[in-house]
């Protein structure tokens, strides 16, 4: 691959990957978020193999193709199982702010990203940390979605996209933490996935809804 | 030799885990669980002994390493583990739990502590991220082990701050990395504390800068820092006693301990002042939310959750502090805390099952009369908590008190004891509303399910009382570890 493509190629995958996070933010039907999400665990997969054949590196294509089982794979279905057999009129989450105002912060919070990525990219300037403005959006896309969206499965889609962006913030920096971290960190992510699908599914029968306007006991 | 003194406490409890999950929650698995946090609590003691006379012990490929720092968190872990085993069988023998529920609780409250150790003896940092998430998993299930609605909220709101914020942290952790690795250290060598600690000074400041505060951050809110707490008072109260033992005595300074190593690095490449900076913001507002929460409070499992806080708070203006003497009374205050709290907790579950499940102060009157046992041992961890002599709290509170006054931070210290202050009035007065006074007329009626409390019940309680007021007036069997963990962290 020579250097034009390589940046090239690099762009594309980081702009889909900003793209799908965007675009779960202007989405409330869950299950289109969950779509997104797999889309854009192509992007990651997009990324993570274009340094890889960039740097001749096996390893990294390896990974990449674990990062696509569990991220295109595993993880979405997990989170479409946990939506069940919900009612269609219940696949829809509430935010606390609306769908415009939400892109108007994703637009702000890019803007941050660019600005606290500044010393990561002054370190060691190349066509991969270029890139890092664009994880690290997504990374405070995901945690506004966190904080936002109201509905228990849209809260585990705001944290896998929180996740996806760390895991490719650490590809574009570092090209991946060593390979004992990247699986216990796999492996944590996914737990954590299937935890929350199993609350999910208490929360359901408990609550009669996902949504967690509901919880309400607990406070001071 | 090594290897084993590191494997044992990672693997005693995963032995007794699984043979909960073979044969259930019985007596003799049970007592087995007891005897796995007597093996770790043997082996920390070795360990301690050990790293004091010939220095940091290496194993399992590097991946496990030893220091006086963490033999010392491992013994206060240790501790407090064969406490909380030790009362886990009185614990669910007065509640009405299925054979299948226990058999769980058994299992993941061994995986917790295994968890713990991983996380005390990784040689790295993303070693010890993983140890830590692992902590959030496997008490999510205990958090909502009594499948209440609340029990439901306090866990799905547990797993859902504590995974987040434990990705800030990792976010920090690959930027550490990545500095590391510019600096020239390779694989996995450039996460490992003691490499870290030593090549501090090549890290780049500005990445340094970000990467230390998103640890913080995240790691923090583990611990029940602000701005991340929202879920401590919630999970505490919610999950059985023993569990919260555990998870208010020693996993909050599990994700403390993160903190402390990372200050060694930070202080090193981006000089004292910055981290300083930020950790006395988070103690100062995490005491501030504690104070002001206790005042209000009326239910007394989350009293003891924000009391926690409080605690957390003061350990956090210790280690801003920096100096040796903070941090050897920081470390004293990780143990005084531990086994006073867990005593607490241990004793706010019995008063649960005397109460008919009611967690509020109001149910509560005249225990001291009524179950004097009870209420005299949970009496006692208050006035420990509250930092009364012997306790250990007392010695280790005076001594952040004046490592701060000396090091002159004189305003940070009057402001967080000011606050710590007003915690005091808030838990002295619940407390003393619940075991003085005379008793409501029907709490006869409500005790009539739970078992009587006992001295074989008590015998845990009495036990974490007698080791924290013995830490209190003496700490000489420990003096050599504590300075020598102190000497890691501290300044001069």
């Amino acid at each position: 691959m020579n250097d034009t493509t390589y940046v090239q190629a690099l762009n594309v995958a980081g702009g889909l990957f900003l793209l799908a996070a965007v675009g779960m933010l202007s989405r409330r039907q869950i299950t289109s978020m969950i779509r997104l999400f797999a889309v854009q665990g192509v992007a990651l997969v997009a990324l993570v193999a274009v340094l890889g054949v960039h740097q001749h590196s096996l390893e990294l294509m390896g990974v990449a193709a674990g990062l696509g089982v569990l991220r295109v794979g595993v993880l979405p279905h997990l989170t479409r199982r946990a939506l069940g057999a919900a009612p269609a009129e219940r696949r829809e989450t509430s935010s606390a702010v609306n769908i415009a105002g939400s892109l108007l912060a994703s637009a702000a919070l890019v803007l941050l990203a660019y600005a606290v990525t500044r010393p990561l990219i002054a370190l060691t300037p190349s066509a991969a940390t270029a890139v890092l403005p664009v994880t690290v959006s997504v990374v405070l896309i995901g945690l506004f979605a966190l904080a936002t969206r109201h509905n228990a499965l849209s809260q585990v889609v705001g944290f896998l996209l929180l996740d996806n962006g760390i895991t490719a913030t650490a590809f574009l920096a570092t090209s991946g933490v060593p390979i004992i971290v990247e699986l216990g960190v796999s492996f944590d992510v996914l737990l954590v996935v299937v935890v929350l699908q199993v609350l999910t599914v208490r929360l359901r029968s408990t609550f009669g809804t996902t949504n967690l306007d509901g919880l309400r006991e607990l406070r001071d | 030799m090594e290897t084993l003194l590191l494997i044992a406490p990672v693997a005693a409890p995963l032995a007794a885990a699984a043979a909960c999950g073979a044969a259930g929650w019985r007596r003799i698995t049970a007592a087995l669980g007891v005897v796995a946090a007597l093996l770790m609590l043997a082996d920390a003691t070795a360990l301690a002994l050990r790293v004091t006379r010939s220095g940091p012990v290496v194993a399992a490929g590097g991946l496990l390493r030893a220091d006086a720092l963490s033999a010392w968190m491992l013994l206060v872990v240790a501790t407090v583990a064969t406490l909380a085993c030790w009362a886990s069988p009185g614990y669910l023998a007065a509640g009405s739990d299925t054979g299948h529920r226990t058999r769980w609780y058994g299992v993941l409250l061994h995986l917790f502590i295994s968890a713990m150790a991983v996380a005390i003896l990784a040689s790295n940092l993303g070693l010890f991220w993983v140890a830590i998430e692992a902590t959030t998993i496997v008490t999510a299930f205990l958090v909502g082990h009594h499948r209440t609605p609340t029990a439901l909220e306090a866990a799905w709101k547990y797993v859902v701050i504590c995974s987040s914020a434990i990705a800030i942290a990792f976010l920090g952790t690959v930027l550490l990395y990545y500095t590391a690795r510019h600096a020239g250290l390779e694989g996995s060598r450039a996460l490992d504390w003691a490499t870290l600690s030593a090549s501090a000074h090549l890290l780049d400041p500005g990445v340094t800068r970000i990467a230390v505060g998103l640890a913080v951050i995240g790691f923090g809110a583990k611990a029940g820092l602000v701005p991340l707490h929202a879920w401590l008072p919630d999970a505490h109260s919610q999950a059985p006693a023993p569990v919260s033992a555990l998870m208010s005595g020693v996993l909050l300074s599990v994700a403390f301990y993160a903190v402390l190593r990372i200050k060694i690095i930070a202080d090193v490449a981006l000089g004292p002042a910055f981290l300083r900076t930020l950790l006395l913001v988070l103690a100062i507002s995490t005491l501030s939310v504690a104070a002001v929460l206790l005042i209000g409070q009326r239910d007394y499992k989350r009293m003891l959750a924000y009391s926690s806080m409080e605690h957390i708070g003061l350990m956090t203006v210790g280690a801003a502090t920096g100096s040796r003497l903070a941090i050897a009374a920081v470390l004293l205050h990780i143990a005084g805390h531990g086994l006073a709290k867990t005593v607490a907790f241990l004793g706010s579950g019995h008063i649960l099952h005397h109460h008919g499940n009611s967690s509020d102060v109001a149910a509560v009157r005249g225990l001291a009369t009524r179950i004097p046992l009870l209420g005299g041992a949970f009496g006692l961890a208050m006035l420990a908590l509250l930092g009364f002599p012997p306790a250990a709290v007392f010695a280790s509170e005076l001594g952040i008190a004046r490592a701060g006054s000396a090091a002159g931070f004189g305003w940070a210290i009057a402001g967080a004891f000011g606050l710590a202050l007003l915690a005091f009035v808030a838990l002295a007065v619940r407390t003393g509303a619940m075991l003085l006074g005379t008793a409501p007329a029907d709490a006869g009626g409500a005790a009539v399910h739970a078992p009587r409390f006992g001295f074989a019940a008590a015998a845990p309680l009495i036990t974490g009382l007698a080791l924290v007021s013995a830490l209190g007036v003496t700490t000489w069997p420990v003096q050599r570890l504590l300075t020598a963990a102190a000497a890691i962290v501290g300044a001069r």
